[in-house]
């Protein structure tokens, strides 16, 4: 309990994360070519599985509407975005990719917040498969056309669009989670009818954070579709945009806020280098690791740090813990 | 005067009349009881209070306005707070995060964070927890969990608080204790409605007792007059019992 642990601890956590943003972001200067692709599919990944635990991790609700809300703004994107016309510029279409996907979200989830538990899980599961059948309808009769091709932009206007969304996304996420929502939210995963008679608006509390997280969902979508030059429905909406932000916030455990950060960044790479090496048995490889973490790490791969925090010494980290009560309280 | 009061309240589950054309009323500042035997429509009252179950026909006055319809966040800000039967607390939380909730969002306006905390801080303190604010509940005893409860409700700043059987399950010493705090709670100057097994408990601090039957009110009266109205022993022992027979 000395003063110089406390203060260290305390610059010590934003001065790493500024340092590792700075590091990021001069990383087109001195990589080499193909990391800055890869590192931008990475990010895309982080946002997803951080945006996803924004709103499934502290409520319980399991959502598996993630594609549905990041295929929307790929779509959005593809209507949007003309390079050669000058519609709008990208930052906006990111922007109007996100606030469809949260209006989506919004008049979703008015519908079927109330559904618990699996009916819940199974209907946002059915949302993706609705939208993409939707518009193949669309597409099919009305248009008569199959996908669309989307303008591109360069492979580092791309990383930089998605660092800036990542910050954006675990700022917001952050703030979330210290502010009295939060703790309203956690309320809503431990005992939904307590905590609306605690006075809770819970539907308020659920359909915003979800809108708010199918937001960041939409504005990746946008830009990542710039990098895919042609969707179509199937593209788009696809089930593993679903899948993966759950599995990767799982495994890397949705306790923290860094927990999705790891999974993301350990799934994302994973899968690219076992690609390299091994393409035939990635799967199988890939099956096995996820199989290994969950049995043996319960509380993901973000547990392991805290392990190693408490082992390290018992008082910095109480030091630490106290100090995280406090500012809950000061929220 | 009544603070809450009730006319034709009535609730069907199917073709089960749980609470059926109960007319109710409690007067600010009392102690008011509850009872009547397993299923008599007790619990579901106190839903339709709390507003956790939609009724009708009937309705429902809380200082005289009409409090039916409402959602339940609602009606825990205009200022009536509860416990659940079987205790609802958050059990991974420690009891200062539980109460805080209550803090936070239980008034109808805006608390800050400062306030909020203090607020969590001295309803604890007030039903003698503040030893165990970091504590996890599942780590507390029943007794104790009852009381995080307890103090969950006072956070929010009640006028008002439906107890909920808080002495089930707790022995003849935290009984007393039970008894202590919901005279404490009371001299504060926050009328309660108690639904209770423990006659005791009822008979030792309630100024007036209601009785549901089959989700009707059969008799309503001081703690004397309840124990000697005769529909209520018939409820309760049977109908063919005399006194030394």
């Amino acid at each position: 309990m000395n003063i110089a642990t406390f203060t260290s601890k305390r610059f010590l956590v934003p001065g790493v994360l500024v340092l590792i943003v700075v590091l990021l972001a001069t990383a087109p200067l001195y990589t080499r070519p193909g990391t800055v692709p890869l590192m931008t599919t990475i990010l895309m990944y982080v946002i997803l599985a951080v945006s996803w635990t924004m709103f499934s991790g502290p409520t319980g609700y399991i959502s598996l509407a993630s594609a549905a809300f990041f295929g929307v703004g790929i779509y959005t994107s593809a209507l949007l975005f003309k390079q050669e016309a000058e519609l709008l510029p990208l930052p906006a279409v990111i922007l109007i990719g996100g606030l469809v996907a949260s209006c989506f979200a919004i008049i979703v989830g008015l519908a079927t917040l109330r559904l618990r538990g699996i009916y819940f899980t199974m209907f946002s599961f059915g949302l993706l498969e609705l939208a993409r059948r939707l518009i193949q309808y669309y597409e099919f009769n009305i248009t008569g056309t199959r996908g669309r091709y989307v303008a591109t932009i360069g492979v580092d206007t791309a990383y930089y669009l998605m660092l800036a969304v990542v910050v954006a996304t675990l700022l917001t996420a952050y703030l979330i989670m210290r502010s009295r929502y939060g703790l309203a939210m956690q309320g809503i995963g431990k005992g939904e009818e307590a905590a609306e008679h605690m006075g809770v608006n819970t539907t308020a509390v659920k359909v915003i954070t979800f809108a708010i997280s199918a937001f960041f969902m939409g504005a990746t979508g946008a830009l990542v579709a710039t990098r895919w030059l042609y969707i179509d429905p199937t593209i788009a909406f696809n089930l593993n945009y679903s899948f993966l932000p759950l599995l990767m916030a799982i495994v890397g455990g949705v306790g923290q806020l860094y927990g999705p950060v790891i999974g993301a960044f350990a799934f994302a790479y994973l899968r690219y280098a076992l690609v390299s090496i091994a393409p035939y048995y990635f799967m199988l490889i890939f099956g096995g690791i996820m199989v290994v973490v969950v049995v043996f790490l319960p509380g993901g791969l973000a547990s392991l740090i805290e392990r190693g925090r408490h082992r390290l010494g018992g008082v910095t980290a109480k030091l630490w813990k106290g100090g995280q009560a406090e500012q809950h309280a000061n929220t | 005067m009544p603070i809450l009061e009730g006319h034709g309240v009535t609730k069907h589950f199917g073709g089960l009349a749980a609470v059926s054309h109960v007319d109710f009323h409690v007067d600010q500042g009392e102690i008011a009881g509850l009872i009547g035997p397993n299923g008599a429509g007790k619990t579901t009252l106190f839903n339709l209070i709390s507003g956790a179950i939609p009724f009708k026909p009937g309705e429902i006055r809380f200082k005289g306005q009409k409090i039916n319809g409402l959602k339940p966040h609602k009606i825990c800000r205009m200022g009536i707070s509860r416990t659940f039967q079987e205790t609802k607390v958050f059990a991974d939380m420690p009891a200062f995060q539980n109460v805080l909730m209550g803090a936070f969002f239980g008034t109808p306006t805006r608390v800050s964070g400062a306030d909020a905390a203090r607020e969590a801080t001295q309803a604890l303190e007030f039903v003698g927890l503040s030893a165990m604010s970091a504590t996890p509940i599942k780590d507390l005893t029943l007794e104790n969990q009852k009381r995080v409860e307890v103090a969950r409700a006072l956070a929010t700043k009640p006028e008002m608080l439906l107890l909920d059987e808080v002495m089930a399950g707790l022995n003849p010493a935290e009984i007393s204790e039970a008894m202590e705090l919901v005279t404490r709670i009371r001299d504060r100057g926050i009328t309660i409605l108690m639904v209770e097994h423990v006659m005791k408990a009822i008979m030792g601090i309630c100024e007036r007792i209601m009785v549901l039957h089959h989700g009707e009110k059969i008799a309503e009266g001081t703690c004397q007059e309840i124990a000697c109205n005769k529909k209520v022993i018939e409820v309760y022992l049977g109908k063919d019992v005399h006194a030394g027979s």
